[in-house]
């Protein structure tokens, strides 16, 4: 049977780990290639590394770091932020990035959905988008959450998977860094209108809300970083708390 | 068919078939990680000469295809004696025939490669179990062991399945016919499950 994957999150900036707090205050938790490591040995089932650089120098210093993972870590695992092109793409996978994951780059210019598809495989192509709700209506924003655009949602995500994208990552700045528990009805909508499968990102604070967004939010995948970093939730409580609520999981 | 030691010395030669078709650097690491080197190559020649032979992919098949009969490896492959281990598109592609792109396969395994289409999301991502597991492929692992998967078109169940999982349906995620092997699983993300079949795969006999 499919498990049901739990995915921690480690934000990059410069080639060190960092995570955001409603993305604007950092906190420093760590060496990329050794808490990679670390959760693969505690029982990730995958890691998404998102480079949130803004230096000339970031692809680079990206393209050298998932080669440092690559060698050391025998579980699959996502690359995003910043990424813009076939080039872009092609250097992450070559090195031993299993999927990437593009955001803005897709809302600015949404055939490059089409076009890594068609040169790399729909499996490796994640779309994340972020949404909060405007008015009752939930919109896709650009740059971390910062910047609204007149993208509902719903729709937004429906284009993504037509043109091409394997998987979509959703997460909700309503929830992200509440700890109060995913957009699990947004989730679920999600997880009915679309074929491809569905992370929940944002909100996680109790194991509890990682059993709420699996039955009610009907996400395939569980995304968090900073209950992972801080070591409020180990990966390997997480996992027997959702065995026992009949959520299959690899342990 | 006894997983035997000859072969399995430093020198052994382990080449990964280079043809273009994505994460490969994930493989060689693996068997890195594993105490061996391997070369990616795709010189007829320096593939005839090894030990053991992985045949990778990632990508679309029917691409996939053409940048293989480009150089000349779609002849090659079939004919090859040692241990071949295809992973993913890799094993599709030594197929009769995938529905991905109405594409030719090589024809090892009899078997037509079908899209995933039973109530299920396509693609499948993310970690399932093996069953059923009937070869040395498999020595010291257990029954309903995880395994990573990503991928969209399957092989059905047939005479040659060593291993079979779920996904709405039953069907193989792994092939053996004579020296040829087939993982639809990344053993190179598959955590210490996938890193105990690639090492059963390199232990297996030079000559099988």
């Amino acid at each position: 049977m499919l498990t049901k994957r739990i995915i921690p999150c480690l934000d990059i900036k410069n080639g060190r780990t960092v995570k955001g707090v409603n993305f604007v205050d950092l906190r420093d938790a760590g060496d990329p290639v050794e808490l990679a490591d670390l959760y693969s040995k505690a029982g990730a089932d995958e890691l998404v590394f998102l480079d949130i650089s803004a230096t000339e120098e970031r692809r680079k210093t990206l393209a050298n770091l998932v080669l440092e993972v690559a060698e050391k870590v025998n579980i699959p695992f996502t690359v995003g932020g910043g990424i813009s092109s076939i080039e872009d793409v092609d250097i992450l996978l070559q090195n031993g990035a299993d999927k990437v994951s593009i955001n803005s780059s897709a809302v600015k210019n949404p055939q490059l959905i089409n076009d890594l598809a068609a040169k790399f495989g729909r499996q490796c192509i994640t779309v994340a988008i972020d949404a909060k709700q405007i008015n009752g209506e939930w919109k896709v924003h650009l740059v971390g959450g910062k910047v609204p655009t007149e993208l509902n949602l719903f729709d937004w995500a429906k284009e993504v998977e037509q043109r091409g994208a394997g998987e979509i990552l959703f997460t909700s700045m309503d929830n992200d860094g509440t700890k109060d528990g995913f957009a699990n009805k947004a989730l679920a909508k999600l997880s009915e209108e679309l074929n491809i499968p569905i992370i929940a990102s944002g909100g996680a604070g109790t194991m509890q809300h990682f059993v709420d967004t699996f039955k009610e939010g009907k996400a395939d995948a569980a995304l968090a970083a900073s209950v992972f970093h801080f070591k409020e939730i180990e990966i390997k409580d997480l996992k027997e708390e959702l065995r026992g609520n009949e959520i299959p999981v690899r342990l | 068919m006894i997983p035997a030691l000859a072969g399995m010395t430093d020198k052994m030669k382990i080449v990964i078939i280079n043809y273009g078709a994505g994460n490969i650097q994930s493989i060689k690491f693996a068997i890195q990680r594993l105490g061996y080197e391997a070369v990616l190559s795709d010189n007829p020649e320096e593939i005839k000469s090894a030990d053991k032979v992985i045949f990778p992919g990632v990508g679309e098949a029917s691409s996939a295809m053409k940048k293989l009969k480009a150089s000349g490896l779609d002849t090659l492959v079939p004919q090859l004696k040692q241990p071949v281990l295809g992973i993913c598109l890799g094993m599709q592609l030594m197929c009769n025939y995938t529905e991905e792109g109405d594409t030719q396969g090589l024809g090892i395994f009899d078997v037509n490669v079908l899209r995933f289409n039973h109530g299920v999301k396509v693609p499948q991502i993310g970690w399932n179990q093996i069953e059923s597991l009937k070869s040395p492929l498999f020595e010291n692992v257990e029954e309903k062991e995880y395994i990573y998967l990503v991928h969209s078109y399957y092989a059905p169940v047939m005479e040659e399945t060593i291993a079979q999982s779920n996904y709405g349906i039953a069907y193989s995620t792994a092939l053996h016919k004579d020296n040829f092997y087939g993982t639809q699983f990344h053993p190179e993300k598959s955590s210490v499950t996938g890193e105990r079949i690639l090492r059963n795969f390199l232990n297996l006999s030079t000559t099988n």
